[in-house]
């Protein structure tokens, strides 16, 4: 009768564990917190991501949706027992793993499909994988991995040294991230840690009053702890562009938007967990306000600007004219790890481990917040689950931090899915126009642009989209008059922050759609046209820079046949008749490296230990796009001696120099060439003390540094030299910062010392009858200056596609209505198209061995070739974005008359 | 702490639900997404270890669908192709992962208007096993959903069976979905149809629409147009909206507005109609 469990058992991984434990709790937070087996992990708990995938009695369940009395008597594996080496090595060897989050999900479902079928077909990979969102790498290598597992086989050799760069190497932080045993935000817990959450407010405008506290503590069922505005130390405000700082940690008397923390609630995990936060004592009430923030009239954050040339000159010279208006709504960046971290003592210093873009961003800023010295706080960034640019901004830091400052104790706080989704940046809503002329010959002769952005409650990256809009408005083109200008504007709504591009990619759908317009009345085949108008080295842009090594013609070039190819095989579809109806698209992509006409500098220090290893003190976070393993390509080239000597150190505030924040395409190209410069002064130093010739060759042997040339060699005995002020035999620290000059009024300057270029290719196949729209195939060229990793470079394209082509079809972030993963939509497994990446090489005269950034750009053109696909294929100009079915249909009916 | 019971024997289950408060819990793929929680919340019946309820069988003149039975156990099942749209129906539900856990009893339970199961299962006629401590009741499928969110389920009540007549599981059955991605998603708009082919021309014909209004509905009108007709490419011909959007009562959502659904809604049943009269006629040539 009435069997309420007192313990089950189960077993995991094979071994028989009995537990003390309520029955009705998910198996996923058995696993991660009675077991500890963090290598299980939580994106949504609500079945919608698939990352706690786990199996049962070998059937993939998602662990979050199994209450763990229904494991109880059965055989639980989980990635901590996957014993599939090979499977892991194959997903190292495709570069399968790139943020790391949702690999333990991918392995274990995957294990589940090979368990059944021994050489599935892609589309049973697909089907299997379709419950496991990725966020990072848009799925292709993930597919090549499980379809190759039976290729047996690790790494492939270790490149020689001075053959790093250009090599396929495998992520050198790829091991724990296939085996489950990477740290995350929210997977290292200090005994004794106490659990925050916040309560946060259901709406906004509105201003609240507390009730009582004390009583409310009191009655729950054991000891909480409750922090508000007053408790915050120092200066409650923050914001990652200080000037604009306008964010509360905590508000405290009026809240600008639905999600924003009023208090924090502390205590032992069971306590905290159990609380009914809907219950605590805060009367809300209504604000008919109308202005964000009272010293910002208009609601205007900052307006940006570019004026060049004669405007009204260059549109009477026009023979055609393009006009047109595009809107985006919100977008969610949909990291699959929602934001987590944990704050301790050590001593005075307050540490904290947060998933993070940007460590001394969010050293300085939580030391101001706790009223601390910068060196009073040291951030160790958790590996990251995902950023895209939200995790630049603080999230769970100064909450924790205040906690344990208060204390004493370790202070860890894991975000909901829907507080991740209520209160993370976004990407701007948009509304723009722009109107673009040509001459007879179809030269762009003038191009004008407006465009609103909605920016939100809070500043956050509101004036660096404002700024870059304007710059990058016009595409890799040249354009002799033009005026443009982005207003961030704020709301009472979701905070809009950096996104993948800083609104240049809204900015380019409107571009890329009107150039199509104009290609149509000059009657010119669109690629042609654009190749016509490209940048080309020593022509000015429009903020006046004369460029060199601008890559967008040979772009433009390498897609040349498989345009043809394309468009062909669109005809060929096409004459078949019926309802699907096949078109190709294509766009381009300019995008400059590093911050918009500010210093942005990185450090990078290099030193030789006595026992000859080489530690690489690098500071820059990889979020998965890489920097771990690029940057440490780039700097055993520069050195000469081979990758497999190196190791790396940090990032940790504590012993890594700052190296910026991991945004605006910037590590490969400012990280990279302050770890060039790093290799290089190191490599001179060597050389120097041996004597030798810039053509010598280095090697280790145990302490032992080899220097030769062909007249002979001499020997440096690493041990046997005086450590210096860092401990090490031999050390160099260099820091490289882009050469670039503020912009002025008009927007004239050099904002950026690289740029990056890039164009796409999209064929899609419409339903003419649903208005659905599948995208076939992407073919995208990318001019890297110089490919340092070919591996981690094609996961970028295929991930930066992944997430264009959510922004065309089906991303739609609807605050307080999608604040889940099934409401809003992101591609699985079956919505990729085949990705053919070109790689071009335009060596940039600044970046290291030529190298330009990439992160950003391949997800700019994505959107803008999808929609001039499907108005190739149908005629139908979608203006409102996403293109959801109905728009798409109703779009189709609009043109058809 | 919450009681939590997990009886093996039915009997046991209905005397616990004999008390008020109780949620039924199976799969829990609807009941966990629902609760932000690290537990299931309140007083539960987990249902899951009561024998005999897991499965398909033939009992007498039907198909008994047994409460705890999953989306994948049906995928498993040897069924004739009348099933077949339950069985689509069943590889589109979530994931992988929701179908290994996930119940077709809890998908009706749930009564959401754009639950996957229930098309199919209106398109075979289904009933419901409903059992109480004083005995059980019988409720067609069509009546035991009353709207959204909700059933015909009273307190003490549990679901035990779908039951399916033997007699409307025959011909060939096809499931369409509409969704804005392939995997994980809820439905724009479905169809089920089954057609009943006899001497080239239908026999019988059975159609439902799901996520067009508050409950999926069958199209009485327009499956009577179709009876009789030549089971060929002309058929869809027959298929007109005038039959079909007078049962829906589709809305404008995230997903979709309310104009789009009902044309989905009639292009999904054509393309389903004509995908089984051409198939068969694509088999016989």
């Amino acid at each position: 009768m009435n069997r309420i469990f007192d313990s089950l058992t189960l077993t995991v991984n094979g071994t028989s564990v009995a537990l003390p434990v309520a029955p009705g709790r998910r198996l996923s937070e058995v696993l991660r917190e009675d077991l500890g087996l963090r290598g299980t992990k939580v994106g949504c708990d609500a079945g919608d991501c698939g990352a706690c995938t786990v199996l049962i009695d070998g059937a993939p369940v998602c662990a979050c949706l199994t209450p763990v009395a229904q494991a109880a008597g059965r055989a639980v594996t989980t990635i901590e027992g996957l014993d599939m080496a090979t499977l892991q090595q194959a997903f190292l060897r495709h570069g399968a793993a790139q943020c790391g989050i949702c690999t333990p999900g991918m392995l274990i479902a995957a294990k589940a499909l090979l368990s059944r079928v021994e050489t599935p077909t892609r589309a049973e990979v697909e089907e299997a994988l379709g419950g496991v969102l990725c966020r990072c790498t848009g799925y292709s290598k993930i597919i090549e991995a499980i379809l190759d597992v039976a290729t047996p086989g690790g790494p492939p050799p270790a490149p020689a040294a001075g053959h790093a760069v250009g090599a396929r190497v495998e992520r050198l932080d790829g091991g724990p991230k296939v085996c489950g045993t990477e740290i995350y935000g929210a997977d290292h817990v200090p005994d004794g840690a106490l659990l925050v959450r916040a309560v946060r407010a259901p709406d906004a405008p509105m201003t609240f009053s507390l009730g009582d506290i004390k009583a409310w503590c009191a009655a729950q069922a054991g000891e909480v702890q409750v922090f508000t505005a007053d408790d915050v130390p120092g200066e409650n405000r923050f914001g990652v562009l200080p000037a604009f700082a306008d964010q509360p940690v905590l508000a405290d008397t009026h809240v600008r938007m639905r999600g924003e923390a009023v208090a924090l609630v502390a205590g032992v995990a069971s306590v905290i967990d159990a609380l009914d936060l809907a219950e605590f004592p805060v009367t809300w009430h209504a604000s008919s306000e109308s202005l964000v923030h009272a010293s910002r009239a208009d609601n205007l954050l900052v307006k940006g600007r570019v004026a060049r040339g004669d405007l009204a000159a260059g549109f009477a010279a026009a023979t055609h004219l393009a006009e047109g208006e595009v809107s985006t709504p919100y977008i969610e960046h949909a990291y699959i790890e929602p934001e987590a971290g944990v704050a301790w003592l050590e001593g005075d210093q307050l540490v904290i481990q947060a998933c993070t873009q940007a460590p001394i961003m969010d050293r300085d800023d939580t030391a101001r917040v706790l009223g601390l010295s910068p060196e009073g706080v040291r951030i160790i960034p958790a590996a990251a689950g995902g950023g895209f640019g939200a995790k630049l901004d603080l999230t769970v830091q100064p909450l924790i931090g205040l906690v344990t400052l208060k204390t004493g104790c370790p202070a860890r706080m894991v975000l909901s899915r829907a507080d991740s989704m209520a209160t993370s940046t976004k990407r701007h809503p948009s509304k723009m126009r722009a109107r673009i002329g040509a001459d007879a010959q179809g030269r762009v002769t003038a191009m004008e642009f407006d465009g609103e952005f909605n920016t939100g409650a809070y500043a956050s990256w509101g004036p660096t989209v404002a700024g870059r809009v304007p710059v990058h408005a016009s595409g890799p083109f040249l354009v002799p008059a033009y005026l443009a200008s982005a207003s961030a504007r704020h709301s009472f709504s979701p905070i809009s922050g950096a996104f993948r591009g800083f609104g240049v990619p809204q900015a380019t759908i409107l571009q890329e759609v009107l150039y199509d317009d104009l290609a149509e009345k000059t009657g010119i085949d669109r690629l042609a046209f654009r190749r016509l108008n490209a940048l080309q080295d020593g022509q000015a842009t429009v903020c006046g820079q004369v460029l060199q090594g601008v890559g967008i013609t040979a772009c433009l070039e390498a897609l040349q046949e498989p345009w043809q190819a394309a468009l062909r095989r669109a005809e060929e579809s096409n004459a078949k008749g019926g309802v699907m109806r096949h078109g190709v698209g294509i766009a381009s992509c300019w995008y400059g490296c590093g911050n918009t006409g500010l210093a942005n500098p990185s450090t990078i220090r290099l030193g030789l230990t006595a026992a000859g290893r080489v530690s690489l003190h690098q500071g820059a976070t990889d979020i998965g796009q890489g920097a771990n393993t690029v940057i440490p390509q780039i700097c055993a080239d520069a050195l000469g001696l081979p990758l497999a000597a190196f190791d790396l150190v940090g990032p940790d505030t504590a012993l890594t120099p700052d190296c910026g924040k991991t945004s605006a395409s910037r590590q490969t190209y400012v990280t990279g060439k302050a770890a060039w410069l790093a290799g290089q002064a190191l490599r001179a130093q060597i050389l120097s003390l041996s004597n030798m010739g810039a053509d010598a060759r280095l090697s280790l042997t145990g302490q032992t540094l080899v220097v030769s040339d062909g007249a002979g060699e001499r020997r440096i005995d690493l041990a046997a030299l005086t450590p210096g002020a860092h401990g090490y035999a031999l050390m160099a620290e260099e820091t490289y910062d882009p050469p670039t000059t503020p912009l002025d009024a008009d927007g004239q300057g050099a904002p950026y010392a690289v740029y990056g270029y890039g164009a796409q290719i999209a064929e899609v196949a419409v339903d003419s009858v649903l208005g659905t729209v599948k995208v076939t195939r992407i073919t995208a060229a990318h001019d890297l200056g110089r490919v340092i990793n070919p591996l981690l470079a094609e996961g970028q394209v295929e991930g930066g596609v992944a997430q264009g082509l959510g922004l065309a079809l089906m991303e739609e972030y609807i605050p307080g209505r999608t604040e889940n993963l099934h409401d809003y939509l992101i591609p699985t497994t079956g919505d990729m198209p085949r990705i053919d990446t070109i790689f071009v090489e335009v060596p940039d005269p600044e970046g290291p061995m030529g190298a330009k950034g990439l992160g950003e750009h391949v997800l700019i053109p994505t959107a803008p070739a999808i929609l001039n696909a499907i108005r190739h294929a149908t005629g139908a100009r979608i203006t409102d974005l996403p293109a959801l079915p109905h728009r798409v249909l109703a779009a189709i009916r609009k043109a058809r008359g | 702490m919450s009681p939590y019971h997990r009886p093996t024997s039915l009997q046991e289950a209905l005397g616990l639900l004999a008390h008020p408060g109780l949620s039924i819990a199976a799969g829990c793929t609807d009941l966990f997404p629902a609760t932000g929680a690290r537990a299931l919340r309140g007083s539960v019946l987990d249902i899951t270890a009561i024998a005999g309820l897991r499965g398909v069988t033939v009992e007498g003149d039907e198909f008994r669908i047994g409460a705890t039975t999953t989306w994948a156990d049906i995928l498993r099942a040897d069924l004739a192709p009348g099933f077949d749209m339950l069985k689509q129906a069943a590889r589109e539900v979530g994931s992988v992962q929701i179908q290994t856990s996930g119940t077709l009893a809890g998908n009706i339970c749930n009564a959401s208007p754009a639950a996957d199961g229930v098309p199919c299962l209106l398109a075979l006629e289904a009933e419901v096993e409903i059992a109480a401590l004083g005995g059980t009741r019988r409720v067609p499928l069509a009546e035991f959903i009353t709207g959204v969110r909700q059933t015909a389920l009273c307190p003490g009540e549990m679901v035990t069976a779908i039951l399916i007549p033997r007699s409307q599981t025959g011909g060939e059955s096809r499931f369409l979905k509409l969704g804005a991605r392939a995997y994980l998603v809820i439905s724009i708009a479905m169809v089920a149809a089954r057609l009943e082919i006899e001497n080239g021309h239908i026999r019988a014909a059975a159609l439902a629409v799901g996520a067009c209004s508050a409950v999926a509905r069958r199209l009485p009108r327009q499956e009577a147009a179709l009876i009789g007709a030549r089971a060929d490419a002309g058929l869809i011909e027959r298929v007109e909206a005038a039959l079909i959007t007078p049962d829906l009562a589709p809305i404008d959502d995230i997903r979709a507005d309310a104009t789009y659904r009902a044309e989905a809604a009639v292009e999904l049943i054509r393309r389903a109609v004509d995908d089984l009269v051409t198939r068969d006629a694509e088999a016989a040539a």
